[in-house]
């Protein structure tokens, strides 16, 4: 959004406290304040030029090669002309101004969209439309409905009951739940009445400006009277406007000062392992660069002491030796500069431009249904993905897409939810081709709800008493609010989206339920509408894992219905249930085994004699002081007894498309994969085995949950033993030098078995402590799967930052949420999920899509091939500049240590640039060792990314040898070649132009064919780059070497005629062809034997499929089915307190539009926390696009009541 | 408005950006690898052996007359400050040295190749643009102008440093010396005489005249217009020695094309018999230990006589037949391609 910039410019003298007149533009202006205009664009037209240049000389390599500029016009060393340098860093910069200039202008082009909205301004008692730009603080705005808060506001009035307005504040923290803010009654009375508003003349004194979102202090002096303002009563930029007709606000903060501008501080830029080895190997480089210099400055010292002086009569030269030394470095480190690579870090930029557009343009990873293509955000951390090794995953939104299903119930005995073939008595698998049951006999159906076991219809239509009981049970005992805007169009608001699959459930088998009032809830059973007095609600809470209503129905009999965790209800059925209680018991298991959430429904009719005594304990109690919260439990506990069984439900927490079989993928991978969950430790175990993280056979999952750092620490330590009993205490450390500031890297324990992990949140927060952090992260990472529990944003990131720390991996993190922003900011590469949770993790994140079995596209085939292609160019650009470079070196040996270079000028400038550029370039963008199909086919082709196998310091070395090789070959073969010998008419072949461009020719011919032999890919456009580089180079050399040219500027093309005096010979040729099969057959014969004797798996993989000749398999959709006889979490997910918010006299139902709905902020119950999560409940498709459509949320559902009884 | 959204969002379906575009995927199998070094190696050897026939078949006679050795006939003119010295090298041929028979002189631990002696010329003076004649450019000096501010033409330490010994060949028939006729013409490169130098246009009908003003080179003791009277397309900047010597060498010991005998009873070659050499001793080279040769030299297709190649072609080829049959066995050894546990 173009909120978002990348800079934000900061007052230089802090301001301390700030003062503000109403409407009195004179007053606020004397101030300096910022105005509402944003820049966020760098550059002007005049500032372009001066300011992109001087940010890009910062960088080392631009300075680097002015610095060599500035040395080749001093002419005594200059051994090189001008140009040499100047074309490549002019493109160089050039490319990178491009680059820059077309971000910029985006950045203007937003910046005027968002400066020239438009906003009501209150100006001499007028209304005037004005453009956001000119927005003052102090000036009075209104904004109307659906509108972006253009600043910073005090709320004043609005159009709505008690002052209050609704705000989405997605584009600030991502959620998109509303959130209510309420005026100051002083200021709230004022309403529309502009006369009242223009007269305002209020003083506020508040803090300056700064960017906590949460929190606002100040004052508000108007008339006599003082008030103090919180964050309740300002609106902040970004936010928008929503439910709310209008509302009057009084600028605070504007433009830059916002908290919105003030919070986009510059993001951390984030760099990829690569990179940091690049700044290793270019001070290596560096390094060799000044020891080659050095030996040859010292060679000239010597070889003027001995040979030079002597010839003095023919050779003019420096007298002075260690002068001449001196001058010898400086034009030595001209002309070997090439070593230092200019181009290369313009051509990792394109590479992985190009890669990060095929991740845009992968229709493999584009989620249909919301739309949303994959999108590369940070296009420079391609090759990252192929080495990862560490994935933590949020859970809710990312793994499971947070929708409940209704799938399968045990009534009486009797397991509904299966399909049964009626022929072979199998259980089918659910597909598209089954028909779901049809609900039409119900017009208050749900026609989202899907269910496919026909003879649960059959039994409700047999009016089964068990069966009405299970469904009656379902539509009483919930806290769920309906509304129903026009007759039959019911909308469940559901605390928990558990129930709200419960209470649709009901709804659809004919139980429906339609509206509820303090004292009653009124259900449709089969067609007749009932109501039932609501006597109590025995609430949900951690401990009691249960709840339980007391109604009374019209014919005015008592029941209480409960549903809980099948363990705390089993205890306290009566026991006639026990026959009923086992065949229940193997239905839960099977359910559980398939990864269901389990509540189990009792029920129990109650006496009204003892129900009255009872009311009346509980109406002491719940008044008294002492106690309270004990004595309530003992009631409850009390009447909760002797319940009878009616069944079970089974809900499935719908896993996200394709979770389970990613997770095995990336398993086989070799990518541990931990799990940072803000929900509880149940919930997230159960996501845990059925999304196949937890495993059956797993050898142990050890579960930690303690309440002090010395457990937390044994707990640890004990999982640890039981993993590796013989365990060291010390050598898991491991020196490790080239991290700098970290000491020491966590080695990789060896461990026999598979592990699993679950660490609650008080656990974690002890383990993340300094002492005991790295017990946790040593048994942590010997485990296949950690799951951490009830995690806050906070411990996310400082999960992942405890693993970038001590392990010498890449981490990647994923997430949908405002909650997972920090630990997608503090992995190496953060991946938010689009198009589900507001916007804040996406736009936080380095990559994004739709759906997490996108991740393993991501990382097994664009990962792969990003790190494959931009190692293989590391590689051979190395190797390409190494051997060009080394020859000069060889030939120093035979000029006099004097600097002369060994090819032409123009090809030194053009060879990085024209005659070698585009083969490596297309290598890198297109070349695939296996296709995608086979990556995914082969997740172990992933490992040896995460070892880094294919570009490290040793392969570094390797290809430094590899070129010292190609240059000896590539400068002794053309010297024996030429060595006393005469062209064929017996003219002078041995010239210096005849043998630099016999030199210069095999070296291009060496390097083409080199590629061609690292080129495992060839597709037309390599063999267009290829053919294509090799002929432009005979082209251009004959081209250059023309007369036209020469004529023009006779010493720089001073070559006129060699090329064809030169290459009409046979035996330059034939030296071309031995020069570049001497420098390419060892090769050959090194990777041919290396494959025999110890292939890679890269090697097995491409020979199976080159023998397969098949195309790649489809990727396989097995489903995978699990037996298991764990107990699974039992579907309750939402906090406790709802119940008393039912009860209360504090809400009013209303059936009218919800928008115009609030409540009192002052009167919310303690503990009472919606959050965006588990509200706005849709049983099958959720709304997809929260930004267009925000639904009303639980939360507006209650209505304040100025009741004086209460 | 949606609907719209999905169909512009949705990436093209093309092979391009799918990655998905046609390829040839070739791998180092054993079935091409080996038979690959097979067929090279036999190529390698097969073009070594020509190679190396070939060469054997260039005759080439190379003899030192430097006279660093007080036996050698041009001690004599080793003397310092020495002037106009003469001396005389006798050789005999036992069979018929085939030609045509190409005159080479060489020279050893010479660096025309050091950097700063090769920047040393200007080619718009050689260009025969006579705006430089008088402002010769900055590379050349310190030979740009002599001590007395006159400017040099041809500047620079390649001119000044021009080869200047000369040379008279006679046969030796019966005790009466028989010249054997030199043709100077056409040595140098084609493109150097009619494209990269060129004269001055003459100044009122004398080609001298566009030399006034400018001196010659010190070390020589005739001007540039004056190198060969006798033949006009000889001189100045087009005479074929100077054009010789300033295609300055790759390497420290190089040698350059003098003569070639062509004509008269010679041209099908020196005849056996005894020859002798008159050298007309002018340039110094024992100051910086370097050494002057003679070369006598016929060439075949593949150029002047050099062993290396048709050797190297043999070693490279016999290593890759003997790397195929190395691969072969490991090959069967380990065959990796044959398990399928992938």
């Amino acid at each position: 959004m173009s909120f978002f910039g990348l800079d934000c410019t900061r007052k230089k003298e802090t301001e301390v406290e700030r003062k503000i007149r109403a409407n009195d533009r004179e007053y606020n202006l004397s101030f300096k304040y910022a105005t509402n205009s944003i820049k966020t664009s760098k550059y002007n037209p005049f500032t372009f030029l001066p300011l992109n240049l001087f940010e890009q000389f910062q960088r080392i390599a631009n300075a680097y090669f002015l610095f060599l500029l500035i040395l080749q016009v001093i002419p005594a060393i200059s051994s090189l002309s001008w140009f040499t340098t100047v074309v490549p860093l002019v493109l160089v910069l050039s490319v990178t101004a491009a680059k820059d200039a077309t971000d910029d202008i985006n950045r203007h082009r937003s910046d005027r969209k968002v400066n020239n909205r438009k906003v009501n301004v209150l100006i001499n008692g007028k209304l005037i439309s004005e453009k956001w730009m000119n927005v003052q603080v102090g000036d009075i705005i209104k904004l109307e409905n659906n509108q972006f808060v253009t600043a910073d506001l005090l709320l004043l009035s609005s159009s709505e009951p008690l002052n209050l307005i609704y705000i989405e504040t997605a584009e600030l923290d991502g959620e998109t739940n509303l959130k209510v803010k309420q005026a100051l009654t002083v200021t709230g009375d004022m309403g529309d009445n502009l006369e009242a508003l223009a007269a305002f003349n209020g003083e506020v004194c508040c803090e300056p400006p700064n960017n906590r979102l949460d929190r606002f202090t100040g004052t508000l002096t108007f008339g006599t009277q003082k008030y103090s303002l919180d964050n309740e009563r300002v609106l902040l930029r970004g936010c928008t406007l929503r439910n709310t007709d209008w509302c009057f606000g009084l600028v605070l903060f504007a433009g830059p000062e916002t908290k919105l501008m003030q919070n986009c501080g510059k993001s951390t830029f984030k760099r990829t392992s690569i990179d940091r080895l690049m700044n290793v190997l270019v001070l290596f480089i560096f390094g060799l660069l000044a020891l080659m210099c050095i030996i040859l400055a010292v060679g000239n010292g010597i070889w003027e002491n001995h040979a030079g002086s002597k010839f003095n009569a023919f050779l003019p030269r420096e007298e002075n030796i260690a002068f001449s030394a001196f001058l010898t470095f400086w034009s030595y480190i001209i002309i070997l500069n090439t070593v230092v690579p200019i181009s290369l870090y313009v051509s990792m930029e394109v590479i992985r431009l190009g890669n990060s557009y095929y991740i845009n343009w992968d229709r493999n990873m584009y989620h249909a249904r919301t739309g949303t293509p994959a999108e590369a955000r940070t296009t420079t951390l391609n090759e990252e993905l192929g080495q990862i090794k560490y994935i933590f995953s949020d859970k809710t939104g990312t793994l499971t897409q947070n929708i409940m299903t209704f799938n399968k119930c045990s009534i009486n005995g009797k397991s509904y939810g299966d399909v049964i073939d009626h022929y072979s008595g199998q259980r089918l698998e659910i597909t598209e081709e089954i028909t779901p049951v049809d609900f039409s006999f119900n017009r208050l159906a749900d026609p989202k709800f899907l269910f496919y076991d026909h003879s649960l219809v059959e039994a409700v239509k047999l009016e089964l008493p068990e069966v009405h009981a299970f469904f009656r049970l379902l539509a009483l005992c919930h806290t769920v609010m309906a509304e129903e805007k026009k007759e039959g169009d019911l909308v469940y608001q559901a605390q928990s989206p558990d129930e709200g699959a419960l209470v649709t459930a009901a709804r659809n088998f004919g139980f429906v339920f339609r509206s509820r009032s303090p004292e009653t809830v009124t259900i449709e059973e089969m067609g007749i509408q009932r109501s039932y007095e609501l006597l109590a609600i025995l609430d949900f809470n951690n401990v009691r894992k249960r709840m339980s209503v007391i109604v009374r129905n019209p014919e005015g009999k008592l029941s209480l219905y409960c549903k809980g965790a099948d363990t705390i209800i089993y205890e306290r059925l009566h026991p006639s249930c026990s026959k009923l209680m086992e065949v229940t018991t193997e239905h839960l298991n099977e359910f559980a085994g398939e990864g269901l959430r389990t509540l189990v429904l009792a029920y129990k009719d109650l006496d009204e004699e003892y129900f009255s005594e009872w009311k009346q304990r509980h109406h002491e109690s719940s008044v008294a002081l002492e106690d309270r919260e004990e004595n309530l439990d003992k009631l409850y506990e009390e009447i909760e007894k002797d319940m009878m069984l009616i069944g079970a439900t089974a809900i499935e927490d719908k896993l996200q498309d394709g979770v389970a079989q990613t997770i095995e993928q990336l398993a086989k991978a070799e990518i541990k994969i931990w799990v940072l969950t803000g929900d509880k430790q149940e919930t997230a175990e159960n996501i845990g085995y059925s999304c196949n993280l937890l495993r059956e056979e797993m050898n142990d999952v050890f579960i930690v949950a303690s309440n002090s750092p010395e457990e937390v620490r044994q707990e640890l330590r004990d999982a640890r033993l039981k993993m590796c009993p013989d365990t060291e205490q010390d050598k898991f450390l491991i020196p490790e030098i080239i991290l700098g500031n970290t000491p020491k890297v966590v080695q990789d324990e060896s461990v026999n078995g598979e592990y699993g992990l679950v660490i609650n949140g008080h656990s974690l927060a002890y383990a993340l402590e300094s002492n005991v952090e790295l017990e946790f992260l040593r048994t942590a990472c010997m485990c296949k799967t950690v799951i951490c529990c009830r995690v806050t944003p906070l411990q996310k990131a400082q999960v992942v930052e405890l693993v970038k720390k001590y392990k010498k991996a890449v981490t990647l993190a994923i997430g949908d949420g405002a909650n997972d922003v920090s630990m997608i900011k503090a992995a190496h590469i953060g991946v938010g999920i689009s198009g589900q949770e507001g916007m804040q993790a996406v736009l936080s994140s380095d990559f994004s899509f739709a759906q997490f079995r996108f991740l393993q596209r991501l990382l097994l085939v664009h990962g792969r091939w990003s790190y494959l292609r931009m190692c293989k160019f590391l590689r051979y650009f190395f190797y390409k500049n190494f051997t060009f470079t080394f020859v000069h070196f060889w030939y120093a040996f035979f000029c006099g240590f004097s600097a002369q270079t060994v090819y032409d000028e123009g090809f030194i400038t053009l060879y990085n640039l024209v005659y070698t550029a585009l083969p490596v370039l297309g290598m890198s963008l297109f070349d695939q060792d296996v296709n995608a199909g086979w990556s995914l086919e082969f997740p172990q082709l992933y490992v040896p990314g995460q070892l880094s196998q294919y570009f490290s310091k040793r392969a570094f070395m390797m290809c430094a040898l590899h070129s010292c090789y190609s240059s000896l070959v590539l400068f002794f073969v053309p010297y024996a070649a030429v060595y006393d010998t005469v062209r064929d008419d017996g003219r002078d072949g041995a010239d210096y132009q005849s043998f630099a461009l016999i030199t210069q020719t095999c070296l291009t011919v060496t390097v083409c064919v080199q590629l061609g032999l690292d080129l495992s890919y060839w597709t037309v456009v390599n063999h267009l780059f290829v053919w294509g580089s090799l002929g432009m180079f005979f082209i251009l050399t004959f081209a250059m070497y023309t007369d036209g040219l020469y004529r023009l500027r006779p010493s720089s093309f001073a070559f006129v005629g060699t090329a064809q005096n030169c290459l009409s010979q046979s035996n330059v040729w034939l030296t071309v062809a031995l020069t570049a099969l001497l420098c390419v057959l060892p090769v050959f014969a090194y990777r041919f034997l290396y494959t025999q004797i110890s292939p890679t798996i890269n090697d097995k993989v491409r020979y199976k499929v080159c023998k397969m000749k098949e195309p790649a398999p489809r990727p396989r959709r097995a489903r995978l089915t699990r037996r298991s006889t764990r107990r699974s979490g039992y579907a309750f997910s939402h906090a406790q307190g709802y119940g008393d918010l039912v009860t209360s006299r504090r809400f009013l139902r209303r059936p009218a539009p919800a928008r115009s709905t609030g409540f009192t902020p002052t009167g919310r119950s303690p503990g009472f926390k919606p959050t965006g999560r588990s509200a706005g409940y849709s049983p099958v498709g959720r709304e997809q696009n929260p930004k267009q459509k925000v639904e009303p949320t639980s939360l507006q559902m209650f209505r304040a009541v100025k009741d004086s009884s209460f | 408005m949606k609907n719209e959204g999905e169909t512009t969002e949705q990436p093209d379906n093309t092979a391009f950006t799918q990655q998905r575009l046609p390829a040839w995927q070739p791998i180092l199998s054993a079935g091409i690898v080996i038979p690959g070094f097979l067929l090279i190696g036999l190529a390698f050897i097969g073009i070594g052996v020509g190679l190396f026939l070939t060469s054997q078949t260039i005759t080439v006679l190379e003899m030192d007359y430097t006279g660093v050795e007080k036996d050698k006939p041009c001690f004599g003119c080793t003397i310092p400050n020495i002037q106009n010295c003469t001396c005389e090298v006798q050789f005999s041929l036992s069979t018929l040295f085939k030609g045509p028979v190409f005159f080479y002189y060489g020279l050893s631990n010479y660096f025309q190749n050091f950097r700063k002696y090769g920047v040393s010329k200007d080619y718009y003076q050689l260009t025969g643009d006579t705006q430089y004649f008088t402002n010769p450019q900055d590379s050349c000096s310190p030979f740009a102008y002599d001590s007395k501010k006159n400017p040099i033409v041809p500047c620079g330490a390649i001119a000044n440093s021009m080869f200047n010994d000369t040379f008279e060949l006679y046969q030796l028939i019966n005790g009466t010396k028989k010249q054997v006729p030199l043709d100077g013409k056409g040595i140098s490169w084609w493109t150097d005489y009619n494209i990269k130098y060129r004269n001055p246009s003459p100044v009122n009908g004398s080609f001298a005249n566009a030399f006034s003003g400018t001196r010659n080179p010190i070390n020589w003791p005739k001007p540039v217009y004056e190198l060969d009277l006798t033949d006009q397309n000889n001189n100045g900047f087009l005479n074929q020695d100077f054009l010789v010597w300033m295609r300055r060498a790759a390497l420290p010991d190089f040698r350059k094309l003098y003569r070639r005998i062509t004509q008269g009873d010679y041209a099908e070659g020196l005849p056996a018999g005894n020859y002798s050499l008159t050298v007309h001793y002018n340039y110094p080279v024992l100051t910086f230990d370097g050494r002057k040769k003679v070369v006598f030299s016929n060439v075949s297709w593949m150029g002047g006589k050099n062993d290396f190649l048709g050797i190297a072609y043999l070693v490279v080829g016999s290593l890759c037949v003997v790397m195929s049959v190395v691969m072969l066995i490991v090959y069967a050894k380990f065959k990796f391609s044959d398990d399928d546990d992938v």
